[in-house]
């Protein structure tokens, strides 16, 4: 008879949901967790791990066609089948390692699709007709690709994909049309760009990636666009219309309109949170615009629920979703965890060039009131830039003039994705730019250039 | 156009200061030279008057609130005609008006501020003994707006300061962190014991870890005056390399001048022992300028006047009002001034100009029967003489056993401005000043 009786069921499997079990087992509490699909979610199976599987093999296949540039002989080629796979595989390596993770810390993993029915002191879960009781219940449900069904915005099983059909494509479209400019959709124009398709970018505000600063948005369109994409911001992808070869999509910018013929439409319009068929209506869960409400804790306000990542408020990244879970499940167990800090948490995206920023943009500092002093450091001036063949790229820092905090950095270049958690460390600290400036950094190193854009936001610079 | 009231500056160094008590409510009716509230220093509490009529819109801080910054708005007035609807759109603090009121001058008895709910109990005090923890940017933030961190709690790491704590601190009423302690106690019982040396922290706990019993005694929070004091004197005890100097005086001559001084004196006049050793003290600092001194880390401040601050207790404390430029005074001034201030003092009534600063102390224990005690230096003073009874005792006069009325006093030297020669020097004055009583009146 298996064990139906816990102290804390987790509904989700993902970086939120998995990582949550763990800590709450650390913490003594007996845990299961309930998952539908393959055991790590959307992140390990669908979404950051293989994408990046992906566009290792593109960056590789880059830098096999620049050769030359650093004296050697290459000849590039490509198999689309051996890369996909390799990008699965590595998923289901992780997959088996969180199935691992959850065994060692003693984490029940019941499979199936939960639902919420009303109990004490917390509701019961539901799993194929079984019910399992907790004292407390975590949704980590995540959250999946969003679509316009009545734009014909949907998968179509041919013409259109959203990022888990892009992962697993069958073949290397020639014309590519990604519509939005946000993380996903730069990270798969990037890799299909890699791969020689000829790629289209269709984005609605005046600028890609708008999440980032202003001067990273228009430098990375800059290294895009010379990379062959077709970048069209302001610009509305107004129908699609399926063809016998190929679809057809309407664009419009400033009332003007164009027919574009493409081989795959990739969907990366945002996402939507999953709060269907789970009974939230009937215990009475608070959801916004399918995100569940909650308090600082993760609280959603039925005795006994909480809510973590994806499925509740942004920034929707993995690395949010773990912290949200382990403060979520150290405030049910008595300790006293600080809430998140939503600007403190970084954001990484993959494409070539990387961008990774933390906390508020240039524009955002001003917005809020800061008297700011910016500074900046191009990879130009970085010895290790050069040295690596990656001479473009910037770094960037706002302060706050008359505290020395750290409001924000950004970067744009080689391994930027690596780097930004120097700044977020500092920020967690609370350093100033005093002790940054104080702090050594080796050399030569690309991180030398984090130094540098402290120093230069106070016209100290060395290196240019 | 609403009025600010701002926080007034009461002494000249004077950054913050505790609204004790609001005397006025919301909505009330006060005209030019109507007492508003009673705002506490460090070391008095002071009425504040309104210099404007009109209604009172709103209170800004509450009754107890710490910490208020000087110029701090802490009330809207409304001028006649005026309403509430005057307020919308209006933000507190916004850069005009000028101060609104001006220092009262007839300070009101200290009352005890109300105790409000303690904050968070999550927050311990962050001060660890002397090493505060707080991150670079909340100590940067803290200096920027003059808050002092050891009154913070930091909701950080082990207690760190970080910068929402110095964003969060607003005035705290004086019992909250007695109370935050407490609960702190509660939530977590088990502290560590194995530290070396004495427990730290304050409160119960501190109590409870030295082994006195919670319920076993009465906790009465500390008032500014008693606080300030605290601190002033472990600062003092710890920094201060200090060395006693015991001198026998013998006072007959000097109770005999008294008693015949005071038997021509004017009506009202009564010169005390006391004042006599203020003018003693005050001439030998003239006649000892170097011993006139204070350390100051940019070198040693010799003083150009003997500024006599005089303990005196008070109710619940210790004050030293201080008699400016006493060489300069004759002993009837000395007199009148000293019952003047003394009396204020009892009364809790000084200004704070009339107790703050000073370069020399003298504290008097005779009328106990002390024999002989030594006294902590009250920086910046470089010396503080304490005065112990005068009585009979058996002397060698001319080879032969007399009796004298002896008077032991003890100088206490900062050794940094006043060493051992230099102290001997002063005190071979005050006694030749003490045992020959008509030089003084040269």
């Amino acid at each position: 008879m298996a064990e139906t009786n816990f102290d804390v069921v987790i509904v989700g499997s993902g970086p939120g949901g998995y990582v949550t079990a763990i800590r709450a087992s650390q913490l003594g509490f007996k845990t299961a967790i309930v998952e539908k699909e393959a055991l790590g979610g959307v992140c390990l199976n669908w979404g950051c791990i293989p994408t990046k599987a992906l566009l290792r093999s593109a960056e590789i296949y880059t830098q096999m066609q620049h050769a030359e540039n650093y004296g050697l002989t290459a000849e590039a080629g490509f198999e689309l089948g051996a890369i996909v796979k390799r990008s699965r595989n590595i998923a289901g390596q992780l997959s088996g390692g969180v199935k691992f993770l959850m065994k060692k810390h003693k984490v029940t993993v019941i499979e199936g699709f939960a639902r919420l029915k009303p109990g004490k002191p917390a509701p019961i879960v539901a799993v194929d007709g079984k019910d399992y009781s907790a004292k407390h219940v975590i949704l980590a449900t995540g959250a999946r690709a969003r679509t316009i069904p009545q734009a014909g915005l949907e998968p179509d099983g041919k013409y259109i994909w959203t990022a888990k059909e892009a992962m697993v494509p069958d073949g290397m479209p020639k014309k590519l049309l990604v519509i939005g400019s946000g993380a996903i959709g730069m990270e798969f124009a990037s890799f299909y760009n890699a791969f020689g398709s000829d790629v289209t970018v269709v984005e609605m505000v005046d600028r890609i990636l708008p999440a980032e600063d202003a001067e990273i948005s228009a430098m990375a369109q800059k290294a895009f666009e010379k990379q062959g994409m077709s970048i069209r911001t302001s610009t509305m992808v107004q129908s699609v219309k399926a063809g016998a070869n190929s679809i057809a999509a309407t664009l419009t910018k400033n009332d003007k309109s164009e027919n574009l013929e493409f081989d795959r439409i990739i969907l990366a319009i945002g996402i939507v949170g999953n709060v269907e068929d789970m009974g939230l209506e009937a215990l009475g869960v608070k959801v916004d615009r399918t995100h569940i409400d909650v308090d600082a804790y993760s609280f959603t306000g039925v005795p006994g629920l909480y809510a973590i990542g994806d499925v509740t408020t942004p920034p929707w990244l993995a690395h949010k979703a773990s912290h949200e879970g382990v403060i979520c499940i150290e405030k049910i167990a008595g300790q006293n965890p600080h809430p998140l800090d939503a600007n403190s948490i970084p954001g990484c995206t993959y494409c070539h060039p990387q961008i990774a920023s933390v906390g508020f943009t240039e524009a955002q500092a001003k917005e809020q009131g800061h008297d700011i002093k910016v500074g900046r450091f191009p990879f130009i001036g970085n010895g290790k830039a050069i040295a690596l063949g990656e001479p473009e790229g910037l770094i960037k820092t706002v302060f706050d003039a008359k505290t020395g905090e750290l409001l924000g950095a950004h970067m744009i270049g080689a391994e930027v994705t690596e780097l930004i958690q120097g700044y977020t460390v500092a920020r967690q600290l609370e350093t100033t730019e005093h002790e940054l400036m104080e702090t050594v950094f080796p050399h030569p190193t690309l991180s030398e250039m984090m130094h540098e854009a402290v120093l230069a936001a106070y016209d100290r610079a060395m290196h240019i | 156009m609403p009025i600010e009231i701002l926080m007034p500056a009461l002494s000249p160094t004077m950054e913050e200061g505790t609204l004790a008590k609001w005397l006025v409510a919301e909505g009330d009716t006060v005209n030019s030279g109507d007492v508003l509230a009673e705002i506490e220093t460090d070391k008095a509490t002071m009425e504040v008057e309104a210099v404007e009529e009109g209604v009172i819109a709103k209170l800004l801080v509450s009754d107890g609130s710490e910490g208020v910054k000087v110029n701090a708005p802490i009330a809207i007035l409304l001028e006649d005609g005026e309403d509430q609807s005057s307020l919308e759109g209006y933000s507190p603090g916004a850069p005009k008006a000028a101060p609104a009121i001006e220092p009262a001058p007839a300070p009101a008895p200290i009352k005890a501020p109300k105790a409000q709910p303690a904050p968070q109990a999550a927050k311990s005090p962050s001060s660890n003994g002397s090493r505060i923890k707080a991150s670079p940017l909340a100590k940067r933030m803290a200096a920027d707006k003059g808050i002092d961190l050891s009154a913070v709690a930091g909701s950080g790491p082990n207690g760190r300061i970080v910068k929402r704590d110095v964003e969060d601190f607003k005035a705290q009423p004086e019992a909250a962190p007695v109370q935050a302690q407490q609960q702190t106690m509660d939530a977590t019982p088990s502290v560590s014991t194995t530290e070396v040396g004495m427990p730290l922290g304050g409160g119960a706990e501190y109590l409870t870890r030295l082994g006195v019993e919670p319920g076993s005694y009465d906790l009465i929070p500390m008032n500014n005056i008693q606080r300030v004091v605290a601190k002033r004197l472990l600062e003092s005890h710890i920094n201060v390399p200090d060395f006693p100097l015991t001198i026998d005086c013998e006072i007959d001559e000097l109770l005999k001048m008294r008693k015949e001084l005071n038997a021509q004196a004017p009506e009202g006049v009564k010169i005390s022992v006391n004042d006599m050793l203020i003018r003693a003290s005050a001439l030998a600092l003239k006649h000892v300028p170097d011993a006139n001194a204070s350390f100051t880390p940019d070198g040693i401040a010799v003083h150009k006047h003997a500024d006599v601050a005089v303990a005196v207790a008070i109710d619940g404390g210790l004050i030293t009002p201080i008699v400016r430029h006493a060489e300069n005074k004759g002993l009837s001034t000395i007199s009148t001034e000293m019952k003047d201030l003394a009396g204020r003092a009892r009364d809790r009534k000084l200004k704070p100009q009339e107790y703050q600063g000073g370069t020399f102390s003298i504290s008097n224990l005779g009328m106990f029967g002390i024999r002989e005690f030594g006294s902590i230096i009250n920086e910046p003073h470089g010396m503080i003489l304490s005065v112990g009874a005068g009585a009979p005792k058996p002397v060698v006069k001319d080879g032969a056993i007399a009796i004298a009325t002896v008077m032991t006093v003890t100088l206490t030297c900062d050794h940094r401005v006043v060493d051992g020669a230099l102290g001997a020097k002063w005190l071979q004055h005050f006694k030749r000043y003490v045992e020959q009583p008509i030089t003084m009146m040269l």
